[in-house]
């Protein structure tokens, strides 16, 4: 039964002055699997993790080519992600024709929240459940934004969203402060062992990870997995040189991946003191 | 259906009034780049029909930063675009993100809209020049009432493509200076001048560069007029008239 009176619709507010179908809908962004991106001054790179919805399926596609200098990571609803993918792309190429040049990254991402904050204050509609992150090359350089559903959005130098991605985030925070100048390389490499970070005892490998580049001379693209295995194998011997075990924090909730359109009965940790998730 | 209702046509569409000739329209302007950026000129004459009727009207504007526009044409329609463009340039800088729109978008955007209008059979009439600098890159342009778009180092509109043109591809380099660039630019306007009867002596010059747009006070170019070719004009084109 309800445990929470002003949860039912988006548009009312509990007395502590929250919304919590909007925080909800952050919910199912965490319960996605990881999204991760980060950033030099000259290429974006993002990664996600490729989770098969059951073992006789493939995984959902998470990282969508919006236009050349634009790609899009996502973790939550993918079916969202998708919607609002097609309507990045549709915005890129309406800009293009109008002005024949490339949309600003951050231009695109404020119409992103701006779409995403109606939903927060539409009784008839529900807040988007997916969170992106946005990289993307234009005139001022590079840029990552973390678009999320409650209609804010941040420039990061790198971030993670998704399932264990707090993981990922411990190990992206002690090292952002190099991705500056880093080179592309670096840029892929560190992204792959930020992934790996979010996997949890699970081996790294190309085939339950996908690696997308756009920099500086080079169109957005999703690395093909040929690529990506050889990067793993290339790193992962260094790894055991210089990169200590995994972190333990972060990675103690449940370890069985509680993937995007999984089913409802499987909802959040109970003990995170956010909005009560049984319905 | 009777025949009342088929002379009567209800829609909207065929209701509007659209422009099929220009009322009161400025002559040529002419353009080049130059070391530092782009030069354009123009007279300031408009004449209604073919009446010289205003002799002070400014036919180049500056858009934004880093984009200047000249037309030829009906003024009232470039009065209409400088509307849409003021807006543009406006809204662009709500966005106050760092981003603003070169003198390439501008030229796309006025292509656009040149296009979209002669689409809809209700065409803005003018030709324009679209120049201007942006982060060291020089862009020199042009669009006319139908949509027709092209980039080039020196262009002109109207008479101007006929009679500035042809100088310019003799004498234009792209290394000249602002002072050869200027009397090559005189040397065009005076050609016109004395060719084109709805030219008047009384033009300005604006120059564009990286630092920004300048447009000069209108000033008067020194002519003579007893040039053998004009005392009998049609000597040299026997069995015209």
């Amino acid at each position: 039964m309800f445990r929470n009176q002003y949860d039912t619709d988006v548009t009312t507010w509990s007395p502590a002055g929250r919304l919590f179908q909007v925080e909800y809908a952050m919910e199912a962004v965490k319960q996605g699997s990881a999204a991760i991106g980060l950033r030099s001054k000259t290429h974006v790179v993002l990664a996600c993790v490729n989770k098969a919805n059951s073992e006789l399926s493939s995984h959902q596609k998470k990282i969508f080519h919006v236009a050349d200098h634009i790609g899009v990571a996502i973790a939550g609803l993918t079916a969202d992600g998708r919607v609002l993918s097609r309507y990045m792309r549709s915005e890129c190429i309406n800009y293009n024709y109008t002005y024949d040049s490339p949309l600003p990254v951050g231009r695109l991402v404020v119409q992103l929240a701006d779409k995403a904050q109606v939903c927060t204050q539409r009784s008839w509609k529900r807040p988007y459940g997916v969170g992106l992150l946005v990289g993307g090359l234009d005139e001022s350089g590079a840029h990552l934004y973390y678009n999320c559903p409650s209609g804010n959005y941040f420039e990061y130098q790198a971030f993670a969203i998704g399932s264990r991605s707090q993981a990922a985030k411990t190990y992206l925070e002690r090292r952002f402060e190099s991705f500056k100048d880093s080179s592309r390389d670096d840029l892929i490499k560190d992204a792959l062992i930020a992934t790996r970070e979010t996997l949890q005892g699970e081996k790294l490998r190309s085939s339950i990870c996908t690696i997308a580049v756009v920099g500086a001379g080079e169109p957005f693209h999703i690395l093909d997995q040929d690529t990506v295995q050889k990067l793993i194998d290339a790193f992962e011997i260094v790894a055991e040189e210089d990169v200590p075990a995994a972190e333990s924090g972060g990675a103690d909730d449940q370890s069985a991946a509680l993937e995007e359109g999984a089913p409802a009965d499987q909802g959040a940790a109970p003990d995170e003191g956010v909005a009560p998730m049984d319905i | 259906m009777s025949s009342v209702e088929l002379n009567q046509p209800k829609n909207s569409l065929s209701e509007i009034q659209r422009t099929q000739y220009p009322y009161v329209t400025g002559t040529s302007v002419v353009a080049l780049k130059y070391k530092d950026g782009i030069l354009m000129a123009s007279d300031m004459g408009a004449s209604y029909g073919s009446t010289l009727r205003y002799k002070s009207v400014e036919r180049i504007k500056p858009i934004g930063k880093h984009s200047l526009l000249g037309a030829t044409g009906e003024l009232s329609d470039f009065q209409e675009l400088l509307r849409y463009l003021d807006e543009l340039i406006l809204y662009d800088n709500m966005w106050d993100d760092g981003n603003s729109l070169g003198p390439k978008e501008v030229h796309n955007y006025l292509t656009r809209i040149m296009y979209n209008r002669r689409n809809k059979f209700n065409p803005l009439w003018n030709s324009l020049i679209l120049g201007g600098v942006k982060n060291g890159q020089k862009y020199l342009g042009t669009v006319n009432m139908i949509g027709v778009h092209y980039e080039d180092d020196h262009v002109a509109t109207g008479f101007g493509n006929h009679l500035a043109r042809p100088i310019l591809r003799e004498e234009w380099h792209k290394d000249l200076s602002f002072e050869d660039g200027v009397k090559i630019l005189e040397k065009c306007m005076r050609v016109l001048l004395y060719r084109d009867r709805s030219a008047v002596n009384k033009l300005q010059i604006a120059k564009i560069t990286e630092e920004g747009v300048t447009i000069s006070q209108p000033y008067a170019l020194k002519t003579f007029w007893g040039f053998n070719a004009f005392q009998n004009p049609t000597a040299a084109a026997e069995g015209s008239w």
